[in-house]
């Protein structure tokens, strides 16, 4: 029996002991106050992103729309399937229906079936229709989500030009690369409530982040004067039996280009198909250089040798520099003697005594030859550079080609002598138009481009581009001259098969023989330009490894004529 | 003096005689709701793990029936009855800890600290009998001591008493938070049974400098600690209670989890069953952690329930122990009463990264047979105790 004394202090210390626990509950009850009120927030946002799991929606592309609003390149909805391995409930009939459905081999179908991730992708760009029927199956874990793919309703129109998308949305190549920012757009999301190990909790509903849309893309090209450019390069290859045709057409006052063709074209809704007659066993890797030489731009990826349209640069260069005039006398043997080495003029007759205009008319290898030697080796090649040739032109697309050419301590006379006429160096065709565009427009050098702006989803303009134009490459009365020559090429001298009747056509013909010499390979090109007063637009054919008759002014010159004869009261131009 | 009650017994009619129906009731409500919570927080792995959703709360009930068997035959036996197996319990409990490394003992999330009872195919915790046996073992050392315990000896070898199976949990089982509750109920009997203060505020200070020292040495040493190197993983738990968000995928995982599930209940709670951090995110979600599943199901007035409960549960022990009919009987009581308390604190403290996070499980409520049926068990000793005390009394 407790004693009553005792009972007194022992009941004390009970009680101490209950206060105590009380008092310790009740610490821990603020403590509970401050994680569900005041913490609340921050360890509800922390769960929260640690019980979602999302699934993005494709933003839709950006199109790409040409200088009169038509659709280059457009979306078609797609379907992606794929399944969730944690809420698969049977897997075997999930692989017979897939495979079957899908065309694909049980064996490919299995392994992503069996494959323990959250999410495995079974088939992208599956049509709209067969999704939606594999939908009805309702098979669990199978889902199919819808998507985007690009869609180009002219499939191989500026194929090199435009390029086209993988299978994330992204450029591969051409402007789809270049303007891939733009035309992207964000994501979407798809939030779901997941436990830990990724499944599902249907019960939980799910948020979403719609997509941004990517912004439109419009571009300077023409896809009236690119398809008609396009039949005439097709043309011109069926014809001279050539390896291929390129067709350039700009607005050499600001650079916008009209049409960009590289024939052979490619399929831009199936670029990943080979020629026919690819052997069939061949290596990825093989593949895969197959696969880029048909992508390859020929206009801005391959430099070559100019040859006589080079003449332009000279002829150019040495009006700046005062060497010569338009009145300037030649006299041409058929050869010029440069140091100990003898260069031939295509004309082994010679052209005899000439003016520099008639020389121009003439294409006259000796009397350019020796422009160049008055202009000297020093300033020449300040000219070379001046003139922008070293650096790349800027062109809005990627991967293209820089300038070949001899480095100023290794040139000598005759190396000059030969760059004078276009040979011994390389470069490409959009350096070339771009360099004659400049010394044409009255001196400025300009950038060429396609992309003019992107537009937002309201239509309203979003971005406006700008390009650079450095001023003052040649004088203004070395521009006018320029063009008068020119002219009197196309009118009375070498470049007359670009000749449009009633319009003032300015140009210049070349022929060029690859290297190795003696191959019995040309190309043949021809740049013209019109109106030959003030220049609205230029265009360069290059005709590789024509058959048969290769002259410049034979093949190619014809090709300029028909362009403009159908494209200069169409741009309205008299 | 049993005799005495006897006679009286049976002179008198039973209503004369105590029986404690509101800490009943305030135990089978922490068990029903303890049930309910059990069934809400496991279902879900119940059903990955055995395709069943009541794997979990049936193994609980299955334990709260065999322990409220037990609870209603300890409760009709006078609590004397037990004084005479003292000894015995003592010695067994301690004989009982290292059977968990032969081949009875039981591995379970990398700790053995179960035994396999043969044939009954129930798993039994150790420690569990020896909270139980040391409190009736310093119980009756308390009366046996008399007056001594007052004295310096006497409050020193009380406190010997308990360490042999405190060091054999603590060395053996590593199991840190069954050493400090059984020492703590150790502790709490002795500051009852001594009429001295001095003595324990000096020993509650020296706990506190001891555990500051621990927190300094901990994040020192984690400080200083070359990258890659293994931290004491004691101290890793102190830095990452200081600061669980630094180590979200180590040590501080389960707290951050817990605190996950407490944050996002907010004051209301999301409702019964809609707890998302019970889908495989926090472990041990019916067990130890069941207090922050309750805090996001149920919010801040769930888990205000649940501590009125307890405090409640501690207000009835302490009319039972205050009323006892002798100072055996208020021992008694006052060790179930520090037991309950200690681990209820200490649990709700770790869960709420109060504390360093050890195991430790929510009296009653927390998934754990063999602790619902000792825990029960030890009800039964209150209500027993509680039926000494005549009415008249009061």
């Amino acid at each position: 029996m407790l004693t009553d004394n005792n009972k007194i202090f022992h009941r004390k210390k009970i009680l101490t002991i209950f206060l105590i626990c009380a008092g310790v509950f009740l610490f821990l009850f603020g403590r509970l106050v401050y994680l569900c009120v005041w913490r609340a927030e921050h360890y509800s946002a922390l769960a929260t992103a640690l019980h979602e799991r999302e699934r993005s929606i494709k933003a839709a592309r950006g199109r790409i729309l040409d200088r009169n609003g038509t659709v280059l390149a457009d979306n078609r909805t797609v379907c992606t399937v794929s399944v969730i391995h944690n809420q698969l409930e049977d897997p075997e009939q999930v692989i017979e229906i897939l495979s079957r459905e899908l065309e694909l081999t049980e064996d490919y179908v299995r392994k992503r079936v069996e494959k323990y991730s959250s999410m495995e992708r079974i088939k992208s760009n599956v049509d709209k229709e067969l999704g939606d029927r594999i939908r009805e199956y309702d098979l669990a874990g199978v889902k199919v989500d819808e998507d985007y793919k690009r869609y180009y309703p002219y499939d191989e129109l500026a194929s090199k030009v435009l390029g086209f998308t993988g299978g994330d949305n992204q450029g591969i190549i051409g402007l789809e690369v270049v303007y891939d920012e733009y035309l992207q757009g964000e994501a979407g999301k798809i939030l779901t409530m997941t436990d830990a190990k990724g499944i599902e909790v249907e019960s939980a509903g799910e948020r979403r982040l719609e997509p941004v849309s990517g912004q439109d893309l419009c571009i300077s090209l023409d896809m009236n004067i690119q398809s008609y450019a396009t039949q005439l390069a097709n043309q011109a290859m069926a014809t001279k039996q050539a390896d291929s045709v390129s067709i350039l057409v700009m607005n050499p006052q600001n650079g916008e280009i009209l049409a960009m063709v590289n024939v052979p074209e490619f399929d831009l809704n199936n670029p990943y198909e080979l020629p026919e007659g690819t052997p069939e066993n061949i290596s990825g890797e093989e593949t895969q250089n197959i696969l880029n030489g048909i992508w390859r731009n020929g206009c801005i990826n391959d430099t070559y040798e100019p040859g006589s349209t080079f003449k332009i640069i000279t002829a150019a260069a040495g009006l700046e520099a005062g060497v010569v005039t338009p009145e300037s006398g030649f006299s041409c043997p058929g050869f010029v003697i440069v140091d100990d080495r003898t260069i031939h003029c295509h004309k082994r007759a010679g052209h005899g005594s000439q003016d520099f205009t008639h020389a121009m008319m003439n294409s006259c290898n000796p009397a350019l030859i020796t422009v160049g030697l008055r202009i000297g080796l020093d300033s020449y090649y300040d000219y070379f550079e001046k003139f922008g040739l070293k650096t790349k032109t800027g062109v809005d697309l990627p991967g293209e080609a820089g300038t070949i050419m001899h480095k100023k301590e290794g040139m000598g006379n005759v190396e000059l002598a030969t760059v004078a006429f276009g040979q011994s160096f390389q470069i490409t065709p959009i350096q070339l138009l771009t360099t004659v565009s400049s010394i044409i427009n009255g001196g400025r050098r300009i950038t060429p481009h396609f992309g003019v702006q992107t537009l937002d989803a309201q239509g309203s303009v979003a971005q406006r581009f700008e390009y650079p134009v450095s001023a003052d490459i040649v004088s203004e009365e070395t521009s006018a001259t320029m063009r008068e020559i020119l002219e009197m090429v196309v009118q009375e001298g070498s470049g007359a098969n670009g000749k449009v009747e009633g319009f003032r056509i300015g140009g210049k013909t070349a022929t060029s023989q690859t290297l190795p010499r003696g191959s019995g390979r040309y190309i043949a090109s021809f740049i013209g330009f019109a109106p030959a007063d003030s220049p609205q637009v230029i265009a360069i054919a290059i005709v590789n490894n024509p058959q048969g008759v290769y002259y410049g002014s034979q093949v190619a010159a014809p090709i300029i004529r028909q362009l403009y004869e159908n494209i200069l009261p169409y741009l309205g131009i008299e | 003096m049993r005799a005495q009650v006897k006679t009286r017994h049976k002179k008198k009619a039973q209503t004369e005689f105590f029986f404690d129906y509101s800490l009943l009731f305030v135990v089978l409500f922490l068990l029903g709701f303890g049930l309910v919570m059990i069934y809400s927080a496991s279902s879900y792995e119940a059903f990955q793990s055995y395709q069943d959703t009541t794997y979990y709360m049936k193994k609980q009930l299955l334990a709260i029936i065999i322990g409220m068997v037990m609870m209603g035959v300890v409760a009709n036996i006078p609590y004397h009855f037990w004084e005479r197996f003292a000894l015995l319990g003592y010695l067994v409990s301690m004989a009982l800890v290292p059977l968990v490394k032969t081949p009875l003992g039981v591995k379970s999330h990398g700790a053995s600290r179960w035994i396999r009872i043969p044939g009954l195919g129930l798993n039994l915790q150790p420690a569990e009998v020896g909270k139980l046996c040391l409190i009736l073992f310093l119980a009756v050392m308390v009366c046996k001591m008399g007056k001594n315990v007052r004295t310096l000896k006497g409050f020193l070898i009380m406190l010997l008493l308990p360490l042999p199976v405190v060091l054999e949990i603590y060395i053996i089982t590593k199991n840190l938070s069954s050493a400090i509750i059984i020492m703590a109920i150790s502790v709490l009997m002795v500051f009852v049974a001594s009429p001295d203060y001095k003595k324990f505020i000096v020993m509650g200070v020296l706990v506190v400098a001891a555990a500051a020292l621990v927190v300094f040495l901990a994040t020192s040493s984690t400080a200083n600690a070359v990258e890659g190197e293994e931290v004491n993983f004691r101290f890793g738990r102190i830095t990452a209670w200081l600061d669980p968000e630094s180590d979200s995928q180590g040590t501080g995982f389960q707290t951050l989890q817990g605190l996950y599930a407490i944050g996002s209940g907010g004051i209301w709670g999301k409702g019964l069953g809609q707890s998302m951090q019970k889908l495989n995110f926090l472990p041990e979600a019916q067990n130890d952690m069941i207090f922050s599943i309750i805090c996001e199901e149920l919010g801040l007035f769930g888990a205000v329930a649940i501590i009125v409960m307890f405090i409640m549960l501690l207000w009835r022990m302490m009319v039972i122990a205050n009323n006892a009919s002798d100072l055996f009987g208020a021992m008694l009581v006052v060790g179930v009463m520090g037991h309950i308390a200690v681990q209820a604190i200490l649990n709700i403290a770790v869960v709420t990264n109060t504390i360093p996070n050890t195991g430790i499980s929510l009296p009653f409520i927390s998934y754990g047979g063999s602790s619902v049926m000792f825990l029960l068990i030890e009800i039964g000793l209150v209500l027993s105790v509680a039926k000494g005390i005549q009415l008249k009394e009061l």
